[in-house]
């Protein structure tokens, strides 16, 4: 009966969850304190082959041993100068095609039935083109993490221009706003802030087309390391790759979070 | 009386179509400056089509819109806007919305802040701005919109609706101060409202607009002495008169009788 009433709660309060700050860090630190316990328990009591399931502890052992002979940095690096390449690379070509199929209705009719037929395809799918194309080397995947990072950086580009409000239109050319002025003061800041989630969505994707690549064919890295330790049967050295691509990416996503509210002070107000 | 004061605007068969649709049939009016005339009728009579027809924000399909002698081609700062969703640019603190229009004539320095400085307190705002307008509630961020508009020493003020979106209270008393600001700055206003007792607290005349095809039925004088009393019995005989005239006009039989008649 409490539980029926409990769990009724839970669901009208559903949407609107906002946790205070030191509860939210507190929960945070159960669930990471309590999946490391069970995980020990685990390993610990027997129940799991630690070949494959390898404990907490000796995780960490792994960890501090590739830390020290500096393979968790080179790879970590290497992986980490591939998205920034990558990205890069989708940011200068996403941008200014965004910011023009944003403006001309024209060439989006043109352009839209393209992207859609290419939108639901992997960018994972590529790889093999990617090699093809572009050789075994960096190139290839620096490419490929281009073109991840590419749709959700164009797509929102191009919304953003597109929803430009006419009611600020107006309201600037009222005020005797031209052209040029109404690009400036009006329609680059009202899709900016998209431009920005487009950005930081761009780099979530990178970040999983990354590893991709990685396993598929290289010489350093985090995917490599992944791939690596598996040919020697060390699932301690998986587990560190593959915790380093979560802290690493979650550290990302933290800081675009951080240049996104400190760029676009007024929204989140 | 009032043919002898100087013309502000000047609409001459006024149509504005869009595709099909016949928004506005045939409109003509004279807008005198300095008086406070409001655009009064329920929603598709076309009051916010005609308004924007003069702001120029929608090209007339027919007939030609004058403002002091010089036809209207496209908005322009001698015309302020005031929209019902106020429009101010989220991106920018209150003083710079207030700043735009001066900003774009090219002033600065001392002399920009000396107006945004003017006109927030002008509309009660000298404490808010530096902020932004999120942080504002809807009657203050109409306040920061006539701020706006007025910092550009437009010559008419065109506001669309301004106060639909407010609670009754804050609405009466942006009334009131909207009144203050009328005698103070001496402009022309144009006020689309769809509530009576907003057009006959406020006007000097009442354009009352009926639908199908937006166009107008009747012009009051509103002969209510100011300042002007919301519970008087002047301000309710007017609000009679008008609101026995919508009655008339939308009345079954004379609807009826309309559609069957096209």
């Amino acid at each position: 009966m409490t539980r029926l009433r409990r769990r009724r709660q839970s669901v009208e309060s559903f949407g609107q969850a906002s946790l205070p700050r030191g509860r939210r860090t507190l929960l945070a630190l159960v669930a990471v304190v309590g999946v490391l316990l069970v995980w020990s328990l685990l390993s610990g009591l027997g129940l799991v082959n630690t070949v494959l399931l390898p404990s907490p502890m000796d995780v960490l052992r792994a960890a501090v041993g590739a830390i020290r002979d500096g393979s968790l940095l080179r790879n970590a690096a290497a992986s980490l100068w591939r998205v920034l390449e990558g990205f890069a690379i989708a940011l200068a070509i996403a941008v200014p095609l965004g910011v023009l199929m944003g403006l001309s209705s024209t060439l989006r009719g043109l352009v839209e039935p393209l992207i859609e037929l290419l939108r639901p395809v992997p960018p994972i799918a590529f790889i093999p083109l990617a090699i093809l194309w572009f050789g075994i080397g960096e190139l290839s995947k620096v490419m490929i993490i281009a073109y991840g990072a590419f749709f959700p950086i164009f797509v929102n580009t191009m919304a953003g221009f597109r929803d430009v409000d006419r009611v600020h239109i107006r309201a600037a050319q009222s005020l005797g706003a031209r052209r040029y002025h109404i690009f400036r003061d009006v329609v680059l800041p009202s899709a900016f802030p998209q431009m920005v989630t487009g950005a930081r969505l761009g780099m979530g994707l990178a970040f999983i087309v990354l590893v991709a690549a990685e396993l598929v064919a290289s010489s350093e890295g985090l995917g490599y390391l992944i791939n690596d330790a598996r040919f020697s049967f060390r699932t301690d050295q998986i587990f560190v790759g593959i915790i380093t691509i979560g802290l690493l990416g979650l550290a990302l996503n933290k800081a675009l979070i951080e240049a996104e509210h400190r760029l676009l002070r007024w929204k989140f107000l | 009386m009032s043919d002898a004061r100087k013309l502000s605007i000047e609409v001459r068969g006024t149509q504005v179509r869009y595709g099909d649709h016949v928004a506005l049939a045939n409109v003509d009016l004279d807008v005198y400056a300095g008086e406070l005339l409001c655009l009064l009728g329920p929603s598709g009579c076309g009051k916010t089509t005609l308004l924007n027809a003069i702001a120029g924000f929608v090209e007339p399909s027919a007939g030609s819109i004058r403002v002091n002698g010089k036809e209207v081609d496209g908005p322009a700062p001698e015309r302020g806007v005031v929209f019902q969703e106020y429009a101010l640019f989220p991106w920018f603190t209150v003083e710079r919305n207030i700043q735009y229009g001066p900003r774009l004539r090219g002033v600065h320095g001392a002399e920009l802040k000396a107006i945004s400085d003017q006109y927030c307190a002008l509309v009660g705002l000298a404490g808010a701005a530096q902020r932004y307008p999120n942080q504002l509630s809807g009657g203050m961020r109409q306040r920061v919109a006539i701020a706006r508009a007025l910092a550009n020493r437009p010559q008419i003020l065109l506001m669309d609706e301004p106060f639909g979106a407010l609670d009754a209270m804050t609405r009466q008393t942006l009334q009131d101060e909207l009144l203050k600001i009328w005698e103070l700055e001496r402009l022309t206003f144009v006020f689309v409202t769809h509530s009576i007792a907003e057009a006959v607290f406020l006007a000097d005349r009442i354009v009352v607009m009926t639908p199908h095809p937006g166009r107008i039925n009747e012009i009051i004088i509103n002969t209510a002495a100011r300042p002007r009393n919301r519970t008087s019995e002047e301000h309710f005989a007017m609000y009679r008169r008008i609101d026995t005239l919508f009655q008339q006009t939308t009345s079954p039989a004379v609807t009826e009788a309309r559609e069957a008649a096209s």
